[in-house]
């Protein structure tokens, strides 16, 4: 249990670094120690599944935004000057954010104990029904199919959409 | 404790979301944002002393953690790469079009 701890510290720290190092690059590479953890955390919470998507995806992303970040742009981050009163309205709102949050977060169930009412009938179930071993498949691709008809819809319309809007044949020239 | 912890990366996101100047930076502040919610809904999921929803011989009757959540998490992290490429190749394009990545110059300048 001690590990889930320190790799949610982690990936706090990580992330810190993240909004706050100088050079781009860093930051696209702490962004990679984040998702790389919560890969590692994935698998400390018997989600295997989970944990194989989350470290392709991570590297398909770290790909982009290095791709992204470029290496002939300006690699260093924007120093302006910075508004106080935007800054202490953002924190005063985050504040705020975090004390209904926090609020609402003990009120959830326990750490450990969900609610099982609908997975408990998927539990039981599945494999007679399904005749998929991996649960999370069954679930997936048999009782929620109509939910993965509609992620690949988003993922081709996400993709079309970058290519119109990176493409260069029918753009105007100036 | 852990549920506080997965929000309190979901704040540094949105810190970073509504402070930062450079496009990219808050590209990587709704990355941070989306990992801390995935993190979240598996964390609810987790029964204690729970195995994978895995069913082999010999284990029907195990104590499986929760298959809902885990498979949902799956489809979320798949259409959060989707959305990735296309907020990027949004940026590239202002990138190409201002020769900046300053969210401040941008509103300056002429569309």
């Amino acid at each position: 249990m001690w590990q889930i701890y320190a790799l949610a510290f982690l990936m706090i720290a990580g992330s810190l670094v993240a909004v706050h190092t100088k050079y781009l690059l860093s930051a696209v590479i702490s962004l990679a120690v984040v998702g790389l953890g919560l890969c590692v955390v994935f698998l400390y919470l018997q989600a295997p599944d989970c944990a194989i998507t989350q470290i392709v995806v991570e590297v398909i992303a770290l790909i982009i935004l290095i791709r992204a970040t470029g290496v002939e742009r300006d690699l260093l981050e924007i120093k302006g000057r910075r508004e106080v009163f935007a800054l202490v309205t953002v924190i005063l709102f985050i504040i705020v954010f975090a004390v209904f949050a926090f609020s609402a977060l003990t009120h959830l169930p326990e750490f450990g104990y969900p609610v099982m009412r609908v997975a408990e009938e998927y539990v039981v179930k599945g494999l007679r029904e399904t005749g998929a071993a991996n649960l999370v498949t069954a679930v997936l691709l048999d009782f929620r199919a109509y939910d993965t008809l509609g992620e690949a819809t988003v993922l081709f319309t996400a993709i079309l959409g970058s290519i119109i809007v990176l493409r260069e044949i029918g753009r105007k020239k100036k | 404790m852990l549920f506080f912890l997965s929000f309190v990366v979901f704040l540094v996101g949105l810190y970073c979301v509504m402070t930062r100047k450079n496009l990219l930076k808050i590209v990587m502040g709704i990355v941070i944002m989306e990992y801390a919610v995935n993190f979240f809904l598996v964390l609810l999921g987790y029964r204690m002393g729970g195995v994978a929803p895995i069913v082999t011989k010999g284990m029907e009757n195990a104590k499986f953690v929760d298959p809902l959540p885990q498979a949902m998490v799956l489809t979320a992290i798949v259409i959060s790469i989707a959305t990735l490429a296309f907020l990027v190749a949004i940026c590239v394009r202002i990138y190409q079009k201002y020769n900046t990545f300053d969210i401040t110059e941008i509103r300056k300048l002429k569309g």
